[in-house]
């Protein structure tokens, strides 16, 4: 199991706030889980854009981080806090 | 070291005062503090909501801390973070070091901020008059923390 969530502006784009998948051996990193969301076309091509952000268990990482099992994912734009 | 996201109001003053409290060895405190604007990006600015991801914005937050204790000899940190619904002219960021000479205090001051603006998950909305709208990331915050990378 994934546990995804998004934030903010892609939080409104996808209508969502978060979704649990199934594990797939095909989530081998970061990337792989985005080009599996972004197959669904349509709004999904927020997770695109050159800005975007995202975090593994809470840590910012790169989309060449591994995943496991049982990880926390999250996926948005640049921050702007401060 | 503390690390504090809240919706509550806080006064600069009385955070600023905190940091010197009781600890004799510290001969210069540092404080920034950064307030909602009226106006941004040509338009006016009647209110913002500030979104974060609860449990890594501390995490972030706390880590950037320890970074900079690693990086300069502190003696106290402290950042404070409003979240939720806030108005034109309220802080919502307060970075306070504490050390023994300036220098550290200065630079630490500086470093956390640049470092919370690009790593710490908070994004801020705005309410204008036409609509609300998301502020975008700047390159000139994302140059300003490559700095310390140097």
């Amino acid at each position: 199991m994934i546990r995804l969530q998004y934030f903010a502006r892609y939080r409104e784009e996808l209508g969502r706030d978060g979704e649990q998948l199934d594990w797939q051996d095909s989530f081998a990193t970061l990337g792989a889980l985005r080009d599996h969301l972004l197959a669904r076309g349509g709004a999904w091509q927020v997770l695109a854009e050159r800005n975007l952000m995202c975090a593994r268990n809470q840590e910012l990482c790169g989309l060449d981080e591994p995943l496991e099992d049982g990880d926390e994912v999250a996926f948005f734009p640049t921050v702007t806090g401060g | 070291m503390a690390v504090r996201v809240q919706t509550a109001p806080f006064d600069p003053g009385t955070e600023l005062n905190a940091l010197h409290a009781a600890q004799l060895g510290i001969g210069a405190v540092v404080g920034f503090v950064g307030y909602v604007r009226d106006y941004n990006d040509g338009q006016e600015v009647a209110g913002m909501f500030l979104e974060h991801y609860p449990g890594m914005t501390e995490k972030a937050l706390a880590k950037i801390v320890a970074e900079a204790e690693a990086r300069w000899p502190l003696l106290r940190v402290e950042v404070l973070h409003r979240v939720g619904a806030l108005t034109p002219g309220e802080p919502i960021v307060f970075v306070g070091t504490a050390s023994a000479h300036r220098q550290a205090a200065f630079e630490a001051c500086d470093f956390i901020m640049d470092y919370l603006k690009t790593r710490a998950p908070f994004w801020k909305r705005e309410d204008t008059r036409a609509g609300t709208r998301w502020v975008e990331g700047r390159d000139s915050d994302q140059q300003a923390a490559a700095r310390w990378d140097q």
